[in-house]
């Protein structure tokens, strides 16, 4: 079950960027993928605050036409589907956050020559908490934001 | 029906309470005045009857509607959060008529014992054929949670309510309990017992793997020239409060983006009426209405409100009825809309009680029902007990059957503490009422039902009351998930519903002494949603106190001290 899903994620991720989706799922670790690029301080800072200013998105921006999917409540907890659309003009990465995760900074991706911003990821959420994506576009940072919540279910209904 | 007649028969009514007589079909024929609850008058040419929640009451019942439901944020004092009198100042019912019974707890011993039982699948059946009779086209949809709440429905896989929806009419239906019956059975019975006669709708169930479709997401219908289209939207957080491993390859949600998606496909394919058949429940529904355009009605159900009449919310594509049909056979909702040159003009609405008593037995649907249970008969009619007190479940937080249920497996089990599912199913006993084993099943007929004992520590309670708390007062109802709170015996708590999620839960004692974080307490429970949960089934160790106890007295309902409800309208 849990290679068929791995396996039907990397497929569906094909139109989107396979790599990222691997990645998103553990199943490469971003250091072998992004060996060069890997942005040590942010991907280990342990709050948001510190995640983002490694990200040099200190204070982001809202923006309408970043949107960020996801779900009000978690089916399971362990692979929240994370869909972000960045339509702002000239986007060269997004990143995901997951701000009560011991690691906020769950991924972040780069699109180079007018690459589509589109990424699809399987998120694990240990408990409740906020959903960020941060997208850059011509060297400024915006934000979408969400609030995922983790319940242990039962009683519905 | 002429106001006349109508003032007559409400005097005929309250006489008879007054006088404490039950109330029953040919006393009311001989007057001539019976039938008038029931003449409601064809109006337009789009006629949707809709029933929701029956959960599997074939037969007639009594059921009391709640005394607690607590708006919170901005639903404070608002429908479907209004009990008791302010719901009838609301709606403008008078205090002590028949409407009063259907749809309060108010007086509910004594209005129960004069009005009679409400519901039944054979009773139903006639008020559907005589609306249909003079509504020609009229579509009969199923809101769901219709295969699940009894002990012939759990036995027979959901069959008995599958043939008995195909005998009534059902047109399309929209889903909740009906998952617990596995993703396969609802396929089987999808694909072979309602093919071509009953389309089961959900525009929000899909493939965990690539999003795919399940079921069809609506139905367009052709009624008297105008087309209609019933979109279906399933109980959005199944896999949630009910158990994930029966559902394993679906994933469920509000998905409102899809839903605006079909409700504009169904616009582009000619629809000049567009309907949802919801189980949101209807906080969400009303949402829903502020953030979906091109909805002409969201008929709702999940959260089991009787509400007399619609709430009219409006959006940026004109406005969308809300409503909700209560639950357990108690009502039918009758609404009409006149379409002129493509569009709506006007609408009626009607949420009508189905007492059995005024409305006699289908002869058709009675046999099946018979059919049904003759093998089970002897099983289903055993006596366990009597009870002396009033025997029921609604309410935000505890209710004296789940009392009953709690007082029980913490009795079997040995067990300092016990935790109860806040379910909105299930039946009422009338004081003085025999407890038949199909009564404890109204209340227990689940596929998960292992009772269980577990060593919980302090800290864990109070996680899971928090957690739960916050599935019932989240002010976003997107949040929520439409049950009522845990049930909970032995162990006394505060509760602020106003206050944020973590903080709502306070003062915890077990016997006066407060709970320590981290010791370990011995807790019964029962319907845990995790896979490979084993145990007796609850109704076995439920029946088995009840035949030893012979008698129950009246029960003394353990509920936490509330803080800041003060003035609710929501509570009694």
């Amino acid at each position: 079950m849990e290679m068929n899903v791995t396996r039907r994620t990397v497929l569906r991720a094909g139109s989107l960027g396979a790599l990222s989706a691997l990645i998103a799922t553990g199943v490469l670790k971003p250091t072998a993928a992004y060996a060069a690029e890997w942005n040590k301080a942010a991907f280990e800072a342990h709050d948001t605050a510190s995640a983002l200013k490694g990200l040099g998105a200190a204070a982001p921006a809202d923006h309408k036409d970043l949107i960020l999917k996801v779900p009000d409540i978690a089916e399971n907890g362990a692979v929240v589907p994370v869909d972000v659309v960045s339509n702002i003009p000239n986007t060269s990465s997004i990143a995901i956050l997951v701000d009560k995760n011991p690691s906020p900074l769950s991924a972040s991706f780069d699109f180079s020559n007018g690459a589509l911003a589109e990424v699809s990821a399987r998120l694990k959420l240990g408990q409740t908490s906020m959903v960020k994506a941060v997208a850059k576009a011509d060297g400024k940072f915006y934000t979408a934001q969400k609030e995922v919540k983790v319940t242990v279910g039962g009683c519905g209904g | 029906m002429s106001s006349m007649n109508r003032r007559e028969f409400l005097q005929i009514l309250a006489a008879a309470s007054a006088a404490g007589f039950a109330l029953d079909a040919r006393t009311v024929w001989a007057a001539g005045k019976g039938d008038n609850l029931y003449e409601l008058k064809k109006f337009g040419n789009v006629h949707l009857l809709h029933f929701t929640d029956c959960h599997a009451q074939l037969m007639p019942i009594h059921f009391r509607e709640p005394s607690v439901n607590l708006g919170i944020g901005g639903a404070l004092g608002k429908t479907p959060h209004l009990v008791g009198e302010h719901l009838l100042k609301a709606f403008g019912i008078k205090p002590g008529s028949i409407e009063a019974h259907a749809f309060t707890y108010l007086n509910f011993e004594k209005a129960a014992k004069t009005y009679g039982k409400i519901g039944g699948f054979a009773h139903l059946a006639t008020l559907v054929k005589r609306l249909r009779a003079e509504r020609p086209g009229a579509l009969l949809l199923d809101g769901g949670d219709t295969w699940q709440g009894s002990a012939t429905a759990l036995w027979s896989k959901g069959q008995d309510m599958v043939d008995a929806c195909k005998l009534l009419g059902v047109d399309i239906m929209a889903g909740h309990w009906e998952f617990t019956l596995g993703d396969k059975r609802v396929l089987e019975i999808v694909e072979k017992d309602f093919k071509g006669k009953i389309d089961f709708v959900a525009q929000n169930i899909k493939t965990s793997d690539f999003g795919d479709a399940v079921f069809a997401p609506y139905s367009l219908r052709e009624m008297n020239g105008v087309k209609v289209a019933v979109i279906g939207q399933a109980f959005p957080y199944t896999p949630i409060a009910n158990p994930r491993w029966m559902v394993p390859d679906w994933t469920f949600g509000i998905q409102d983006d899809n839903m605006q998606k079909t409700v504009d496909e169904a616009r582009a394919k000619g629809a000049q009426v567009v309907v949802v058949l919801s189980h949101n429940g209807m906080d969400v529904d009303l949402k829903m209405a502020t953030r979906v355009t091109g909805i002409d009605a969201i008929l709702g159900g999940h959260t089991h409100d009787g509400v007399p009449q619609p709430v009219i919310v409006k959006n940026g594509g004109g406005q969308t009825l809300v409503t909700n049909a209560g639950s357990n056979g108690k009502f039918l909702g009758v609404l009409d809309f006149d379409v002129k040159n493509g569009k709506i003009s006007d609408f009626r609405y009607k949420l009508l009680p189905v007492f059995s008593n005024l409305l006699p037995a289908d002869a058709e649907m009675a046999a099946h029902i018979d059919k049904v249970r003759a093998p089970h008969k002897a099983r289903l009619e055993e006596k366990l007990a009597v009870s002396e007190g009033l025997l029921y479940r609604r309410g935000n937080f505890n209710g004296s059957w789940d009392q009953l249920i709690l007082d029980a497996i913490m009795e079997v089990r040995d067990a300092e503490i016990g935790l109860s599912p806040g379910f909105r199913w299930g039946t009422t006993i009338l004081p003085g009422q025999a407890v038949t084993f199909e009564h404890l099943m109204d209340q227990t007929a689940i596929t998960y039902p292992a009772s269980t004992l577990n060593e919980i520590s302090g800290e864990t309670l109070k996680g899971i009351l928090e957690d739960i708390s916050d599935n019932l007062f989240n002010p976003d109802p997107y949040y929520q998930q439409g049950g009522d709170m845990v049930r909970v015996g032995g162990l006394q708590y505060t509760c602020t519903p106003n206050a944020k999620m973590g903080n709502r839960i306070s003062d915890l004692r077990l016997k006066g002494k407060p709970l320590e974080a981290s010791k370990k307490y011995r807790v019964a429970g029962w319907a845990a949603v995790s896979e490979g949960t084993t145990g007796e089934p609850v109704w076995d160790v439920v029946a088995r106190y009840l035949r030893d106890k012979k008698t129950i007295t009246p029960r003394k309902l353990n509920s936490p001290k509330l803080i800041g409800m003060q003035g609710n309208p929501g509570f009694a």
